[in-house]
């Protein structure tokens, strides 16, 4: 009997506080983009279990799929307009490829000529549906890599980091004096900080794999601003009669600390938790679009990579290379945030509509 | 003989609110200013007064959730059979005092933690203290449900503070103060919250449960009529110092302090035709108090165990 | 005698996620011109949501389902904004419960009754807004040094008194008092309410005291009317309704106040809690808690509605003969 009504009234707060979230429009909307991708990423895998996808072609680092077409060589005149090309940048067309490019590989290679060259990257087609990028890689299946390691890192950064600060927080409201002075000072010290040079540096010294990523991400934003916001959501529960009533009961410290300061200061926490996340996910972009992650396929590398080829200089041509994984970055970074804001208002009372 | 179960000597807790790093001292709030009282087994105090005169300062300085600045708090050690000042109790003796000193909130949502449920509520104490096994815990705490009124136990053992009202919530207080029977329970306004209705039904339990158990309360409030109902004797409490101490009734039928007579004739009465004359502090009465004693120190004492303070008393007129 | 204010049959309901609150269900009353009108109940009966909508400030998910509001001979329950504004502050005032809380801190209090002021008489000189509001400060027994203070420099009783000169500034005639003195102590609260009488028989102003503490009732109330879940269960003059109380619930209530005046009585209590506003209504909903209830008191189909048992003395139609 214990067991179950204790359970049925976690479900009964549980369902409350769902309706109460469901009320707010921008937290559903973060909440059904943040399952979007989550389904995104727990898609790929399963796409690749059950046969319908085949690693060779769809493995979206290793894999390989390019149609092949027939392409003329053709030497780009020095003066435009001509009969063929009506401006320089006309030269050389779709379907023809310069004499100077292929004559390494092909050095009796003559204007004239058809040689078989491979589509990448090919638009979105009945196959790929977002196409394939310049080494013929499935843009559809990278997307839903880079889903993964943002979950992954995401997730594992906001939860280290909202650890450390709800601990130190709540230790810093709780004993006061000079452990909360210094605790302060050291937050402080961290804010300072700027994150990215920070983490550019970082990356100068290791090798940052994902994990270490969201390691170093995890330590610095707990021990970081967050601190100051979660005492001082501890410290109004320092003032609260209940914990003078621990107090007068004969509670240790250590006791009210756990059992009282804590569970009070949670909500907060996974406030923060979700916001962190977002964060989290702008970085990893960051830092793999200029190339100092380790890490086999995210967003912000499919952008760099795009990049690095000079694709993103063609403006909208080849738009399938830049503008899902670009979105996906805004679209998931943001569905967190708004996340975050429904939580808000589940958790603010004052906040609260009827 | 009856003995006492608490006597305060001389308390005085002072807060320092002076600003600047040189300045200690420059600026002192003087909650508790020098106030005397000792409280009988099985009696109770009403200490009386208005919002910002001390009482609550008073109750947290006694519990020590304050740290007093001066004067003795002494409790009655059994294992002694003699009053010990609290200044002089070893780490056992200081357990021995949390499990035998209590205190019941105003607020009572307030004063439950909102994530634990009542079962966690009331058995803290007894988990702090180690008390009994878990059957003996479990046990107690729905006898000690019975006894506060909330049957059956078991629709309370696992509900949350929000699903309570008001009086349920602090008959749970009253449950959790006095698992572990203690001897003195502080009542920091309990009911002042509560609907009127259900307020004497929070008083009735606390007096009869103050009879079963021997309990001594030492009940805070601004209403006097309250006071009047639960209290055997009351101190009238005004910036810090207790200007009057007596009976109740004595109190109420010869009040003899200023203060004391302006408080009594300001409260409303529930009777329309009942003509009420507030009584105004004149100079002349206050010259007159501070001249019945030469000692300013201590209360003056005239007779029937009535005690008037006379010592010189600002802003009152 | 001209009544300066009719409520009859007002039907309020708020809209909430779990359903609908019938806040005020069937509510009528009357204040005489130059009278006094006590509203007293416990937490959640609906006096406050009353004097809410007298001056159609309720809150967004509040709705008027039926009835009249009539001041000084008008229905306001159909007014628009505008003509509401006009309603508002001119003819009816109020004093809030907490409004001494309500004080903008970063600006004066004189500034801020005089914003009041200009709002609704905007043709008026600065000179003449400060002798308006000099003159009121004396009417309240405050200081006319306090006029360029900024609220934290006030105590409580001072701000509260500085409430009913904002409350008094545009000359209402009829003054709403939801628990004025709540948080104020008694001998603040003495003088407060000494205040409020000064002013009333000055001024000739009506008005309506909101209270749970029914020895201010009886001090400050010439009539009466006790709530309970959404209605008024009994009304009439307050003597009248002191001496001889007939529905269960005022006598509970007038047997749960202690007194310092008189013999040390034991007094009774009542069991159990308010009941939840929603849903059906149609029975008595005190009989649960009733110390005496009769067979009648669960009979669904016993129509409710105060009927007289005395001069001017109404008791709701299931305890007329309680007791």
């Amino acid at each position: 009997m214990d067991n179950q009504s204790q359970k049925s009234k976690r479900q009964e707060t549980l369902k409350k506080n769902y309706n109460r979230f469901k009320q707010s429009k921008i937290g559903m909307t973060g909440l059904i983009i943040v399952i979007i991708f989550g389904f995104l990423a727990l898609l790929q895998p399963f796409l690749f279990l059950t046969g319908i996808w085949d690693y060779k072609t769809y493995d979206p680092v290793v894999g390989y799929d390019a149609q092949p077409y027939l392409a003329e060589i053709v030497e780009c005149p020095k003066e435009y307009p001509t009969e063929r090309y009506e401006e320089r940048k006309d030269c050389p067309g779709k379907g023809e490829i310069t004499l100077i490019s292929i004559k390494p590989y092909k050095p009796d290679a003559k204007v004239g000529d058809k040689i078989e060259r491979f589509l990448q990257p090919a638009p979105p087609s009945s196959k790929h549906i977002l196409g394939t990028d310049s080494l013929g890689r499935d843009i559809f299946s990278q997307l839903m890599e880079g889903s993964q390691v943002a979950f992954v890192l995401g997730l594992l950064s906001a939860t280290l980091s909202v650890f450390i600060s709800t601990i130190l927080g709540s230790i810093a409201a709780y004993f006061g004096g000079f452990v909360d002075a210094y605790l302060m000072r050291q937050s402080d010290l961290l804010l300072m900080l700027p994150s990215l040079p920070l983490l550019f540096i970082i990356s100068a010294f290791t090798e940052l794999q994902v994990y270490h990523l969201a390691l170093v991400l995890g330590v610095l934003g707990g021990f970081g601003g967050s601190v100051i916001t979660i005492k001082s959501q501890a410290l109004q529960v320092k003032v609260k009669p209940f914990v003078d009533s621990a107090r007068i009961t004969g509670g240790s410290r250590m006791n009210i600390l756990f059992n009282h300061i804590l569970p009070n200061v949670a909500p907060l926490a996974l406030l923060f938790m979700v916001f962190g996340v977002t964060g989290a996910i702008a970085s990893e972009s960051v830092l793999s679009f200029l190339g100092l992650l380790n890490i086999d396929m995210s967003w912000g590398l499919m952008i760099s990579v795009s990049q690095a080829d000079g694709y993103i200089n063609q403006g909208l041509e080849y738009w399938w290379l830049v503008v899902p994984a670009g979105l996906a970055v805004t679209l998931l970074a943001g569905g967190f945030y708004l996340v975050g804001r429904g939580l808000d208002d589940v958790f603010n009372p004052r906040l609260r509509r009827r | 003989m009856k003995k006492n179960v608490i006597e305060i000597e001389n308390l005085k807790t002072y807060f320092d609110v002076s600003k600047g790093l040189f300045k200690a001292g420059k600026h002192v709030i003087k909650a508790v200013d020098d106030i005397s009282f000792e409280i009988a087994q099985g009696k109770s105090l009403g200490l009386v007064g208005q919002s910002g005169c001390g009482k609550t300062t008073t109750a947290r300085s006694i519990t020590m959730l304050e740290e007093k600045t001066d004067g003795n708090i002494k409790f009655f050690d059994e294992s002694q059979n003699s009053m010990t000042s609290i200044d002089d109790l070893s780490e056992e003796q200081i357990k021995n005092f949390r499990r035998n000193v209590q205190m019941i909130f105003q607020d009572p949502y307030e004063a439950m933690n909102p994530r634990w449920t009542i079962k966690d509520t009331i058995l803290e104490p007894l988990i702090i203290h180690n008390i009994g096994t878990d059957k003996d815990q479990e046990e107690a705490v729905i006898e000690i449900l019975k006894t506060v009124g909330l049957t059956p136990p078991e629709n309370y053992l696992n509900r949350y503070p929000h699903e309570l009202s008001g009086g349920q919530r602090q008959r749970v207080a009253i449950a959790r103060a006095l698992i572990m029977k203690p001897k003195f329970v502080i009542c920091d306004e309990p009911t002042s919250m509560l609907d009127v209705s259900i307020r004497i039904s929070i008083m009735d339990l606390m007096v009869s449960l103050a009879k079963d158990l021997n309990v001594s309360y030492l009940y805070i409030t601004h209403d006097l009529a309250v006071a009047r109902y639960m209290c055997d004797r009351i101190a009238v409490m005004y910036n810090g110092k207790i200007v009057e101490l007596a009976d109740t009734e004595e109190l109420l039928k010869n009040p003899v302090h200023p203060y004391t007579k302006r408080l009594i004739s300001s409260i409303p009465v529930p009777d329309p035709t009942y003509e009420r004359k507030v009584y105004e502090i004149t100079k002349h009465d206050l010259e007159d108090i501070e001249n019945l004693s030469n000692n300013k120190d201590e209360l003056y004492d005239i007779g029937n165990k009535h005690y008037v303070s006379t010592h010189k008393i600002k802003g009152l007129i | 005698m001209k009544n300066i204010l009719e409520v009859k049959n007002l039907n309020m309901e708020y809209r909430t996620l779990e359903g609908n609150v019938k806040a005020i269900q069937d509510v009528s009353f009357h204040i005489p011109l130059n009278s006094s009108f006590g509203l007293v109940g416990e937490s959640g009966c609906g006096k406050t949501s009353v004097a809410m909508s007298l001056l159609q400030l309720q809150a967004d998910n509040a709705e008027i389902i039926s009835g009249n509001i009539i001041y000084d001979g008008k229905d306001i329950v159909s007014l628009n904004e505008e003509e509401l504004r006009k309603v508002r502050w001119f003819g009816i005032s109020i004093v809030f419960q907490g409004a001494m809380n309500a004080w903008n801190p970063v600006i004066k209090i004189g500034e801020q009754i005089r914003e009041a002021i200009r709002e609704h008489y905007p043709d008026n000189t600065k000179k003449e807004n400060t002798e308006t509001i000099q003159d009121l400060f004396k009417l309240v027994g405050l200081d006319s040094s306090n006029i360029d203070r900024y609220p934290h420099e006030l105590s409580g009783g001072m701000k509260q008194r500085a409430v009913i000169a904002l409350a008094l500034s545009c000359k209402p005639k009829l003054i709403i008092a939801d628990e004025p003195t709540t948080a104020l102590d008694v001998v603040i609260q003495d003088q407060i309410l000494k205040e409020i009488r000064k002013i009333q028989n000055d001024l000739g102003l009506s008005l309506l005291y909101i209270s749970h503490d029914i020895a201010v009732i009886a001090e400050m109330t010439d009539y009466m009317g006790v709530m309970y879940a959404g209605r008024i269960v009994e009304k009439g003059p307050t003597k009248e309704i002191f001496a001889n109380p007939r529905h269960s619930y005022t006598k509970a209530l007038l047997e749960s106040t202690p007194s310092i005046v008189g013999d040390k009585v034991k007094l009774n209590s009542l069991d159990g809690e308010p009941p939840s506003l929603m849903g059906e209504m149609s029975t008595c909903q005190f009989s649960p808690r009733c110390p005496s209830p009769t067979k009648e008191c669960k009979n669904q189909s016993l129509e409710m509605g105060l009927k007289e048992i005395a001069k001017d003395h109404y008791v709701d139609n299931c305890c007329i003969d309680c007791g």
